[in-house]
């Protein structure tokens, strides 16, 4: 057996044993995102929930000042409670949280509003707090709608035609496709996928070059009348295995996360079928040995598996960088991109996530280019192998 | 036979060998000896090929280990300062890796695993993993995988490090056993006792420099004292320490 695949089947026998490497390739490192990502597209529902079914719940004093507003609000299903408060009072009652909304009616609305002139209510909320806002932003709103109404029969009252009142009719087209606004959640999703990956080989490219050194049987490895560079490449290759499967068990809990939880609710369609998550595989499969060969590189320098799990954790946040720009700077998926490991991977998933065309050529640079760094990578990995400091 | 020939090695401003030259010959156990930190490491580190001399030759049966580095370690076990295990593999599977890369077919490799589980006395924890072993047990493993393809000629750095006195007496005549089998065994120690009674040629190494290389007999002879410890003491001129 060749030298390269006894490594291999030794690494891999052996991690196969390791709890460590098992937990974080197998379980930690694919199921994380995916329970994450359900945690928080399931927290967004939640609030979508509260937003449009709950009905809107304001506290109103002075009510008996404004009859025909109380009519309204009731005929919108709004639900109101009578307390008569000052205006101090309505104050602290948003302050300790007792009234989220609370609108005040003052003694001279009525005069004000018979004499058709600017009639004063005043709305208590707290900008603060996100959740309130929204309450809100709900109670201006129907407060809006009503002066609206009024003023249009003011208006016809006086033989004038409302639509005078309306310069302009602006209507907004909102060109995003469920799928699009799906995208924005689902760009955090790319990049749990490369981290699951990542995470699969994470123990077995310690253990393997700075755990070998820690045990001291590096020395006696090294001893061997054997090439350095095929010793060092099944352990790569190792590490690759267990990448692919915790690549492959994290896609197939995104599968199952997805078909659980109901995304078209808020306004998302979600395109992760079975067959898109095998694209995503081959879409991330180049980056594999990438992410294998930088781990192992940077590893090999470590005496000790500590010292190479602090560095490594500064690997794990790599790929990250590139998303994060893209983020930042919003990138759409462009071929001059491709070239760039992890970002390419994250802008071919998120195009095959949208729904968007892409191109066969992008695939290809985009693998040609994470493979030709991992061959670069290699190259300088196997040259430290074969220096004297390996022995540490 | 193990030849070292004018091996020179630096590090840095440390002069960890110099102009080291002796010769370990087949059916004899040769004693490198010396205190800690006087370079018997970078010696035998440099015998094995693991580091590499800035001058001097170091031949494994007459095959320089740098220019046919493969070659001449087929004809070589080592038995390193840290000679750890994989853990999570059995004993067997520890020997059995370490033979498949040095080329052995898996039959071969077989019925030579039983023969030095046997001689080694490994036959109760043979199928046990690693973890958990005791010092006598590791060194066993270790030293049936230095020996898994049969090499005429065996490198052992400090083995006697951490054993205990039953471990070190069943490796006292482990190597007595590959003399007895005509093999070259050159073994390092900073310990006399142990020196002065297995090996039949000692080097004495001290500050990167051989002091003496001869017959534990000539060596007392030589410097007129009963006990190759004041023989050693001589010969370093009484300065380093030694156990």
């Amino acid at each position: 057996m060749p030298t390269l695949l006894t490594v291999f089947a030794k690494e891999f026998l052996e991690n196969l044993r390791d709890r460590r490497t098992l937990l974080s390739a197998l379980l930690f490192g694919p199921l994380f995102g995916p329970l994450l990502f359900g945690l928080m597209v399931s927290q967004m529902l939640k609030q979508s929930v509260v937003e449009s079914d709950v009905p809107l719940r304001v506290t109103i004093s002075g009510g008996h000042y404004a009859p025909g507003l109380i009519r309204y609000l009731e005929g919108r299903g709004v639900k109101l409670t009578h307390k008569e408060l000052s205006e101090n009072e309505a104050r602290a009652a948003v302050r300790s949280g007792g009234s989220q909304v609370v609108l005040l009616v003052p003694p001279e609305y009525p005069k004000l509003f018979v004499e058709a002139r600017p009639a004063p209510i005043l709305l208590f909320a707290d900008s603060a707090d996100s959740q309130t806002r929204k309450i809100a932003d709900r109670a201006k709103g129907m407060l809006g709608a009503y002066g609206s109404t009024i003023a249009q029969l003011r208006l016809e009252m006086r033989g004038v035609s409302p639509l005078l009142s309306i310069p302009v009719a602006v209507n907004e087209v909102d060109i995003a496709t469920p799928a699009g606004r799906a995208v924005v959640v689902l760009g955090f999703m790319t990049y749990f996928v490369l981290f699951a990956l990542l995470m699969g080989g994470l123990y077995l490219a310690i253990d393997s070059t700075a755990g070998e050194r820690e045990r001291g049987s590096l020395e006696a490895l090294l001893s061997l009348p054997v090439a350095r560079s095929a010793l060092v490449g099944g352990k790569i290759l190792a590490t690759c295995a267990y990448m692919c499967i915790s690549l492959a068990l994290s896609l197939t809990a995104f599968v199952c996360v997805f078909r659980f939880v109901p995304l078209e609710r808020i306004g998302m369609s979600a395109n992760l079928s079975a067959g898109t998550a095998l694209i995503f595989f081959g879409i991330c499969l180049p980056f594999v040995p990438l992410g294998a060969t930088l781990m192992t590189l940077v590893a090999s320098f470590t005496r000790t598996y500590r010292e190479a799990q602090t560095y490594l954790t500064s690997v794990l946040l790599v790929p990250t960088l590139p998303i994060a720009f893209a983020s930042i700077y919003s990138l759409k998926t462009k071929s001059s991109l491709m070239i760039i490991p992890s970002l390419s991977q994250h802008l071919l998933m998120t195009s095959v996530l949208k729904d968007e065309p892409i191109l066969l050529r992008d695939v290809l640079v985009s693998a040609v280019a994470s493979l030709g760094l991992a061959m670069l990578l290699f190259v300088l990995t196997a040259r430290h192998w074969r220096r004297e400091t390996m022995l540490g | 036979m193990i030849e070292a020939m004018g091996l020179n090695k630096r590090f840095g401003s440390i002069e960890a060998a110099r102009d080291v030259s002796f010769v370990a010959r087949d059916g004899e156990i040769t004693g490198l000896l010396g205190a800690n930190g006087a370079g018997k490491s970078t010696c035998l580190r440099m015998l094995y090929g693991v580091l590499t001399p800035d001058s001097g030759k170091a031949c494994i049966d007459g095959i320089d280990i740098r220019g046919e580095t493969s070659k001449a370690r087929a004809h070589l076990g080592v038995l390193p300062h840290a000679a750890g295990l994989y853990n999570n593999l059995t004993a067997r599977e520890n020997i059995r890796y370490f033979g498949t890369l040095h080329g052995m077919e898996p039959k071969l490799l077989l019925a030579r695993t039983a023969e030095l589980s046997l001689a080694l006395g490994m036959d109760g924890f043979i199928e046990r993993r690693a973890k958990g072993f005791s010092q006598g047990q590791r060194i066993k493993v270790a030293l049936a995988r230095a020996l898994v393809h049969d090499p005429g000629n065996v490198v052992l750095d400090e083995p006697t490090n951490g054993l205990d006195v039953m471990a070190i007496r069943n490796l006292r005549e482990m190597l007595l056993a590959l003399k007895a089998q005509g093999r070259c065994v050159l073994f390092s120690s900073h310990v006399m006792q142990e020196v002065a009674a297995l090996c039949d040629r000692v080097v004495i190494i001290g500050h990167g420099r051989v002091l003496a290389d001869a017959t534990v007999q000539e060596i007392r002879e030589r410097s007129g004292t009963p006990t190759l410890e004041e023989a050693f003491l001589q010969v370093l001129g009484g300065t380093e320490g030694v156990s």
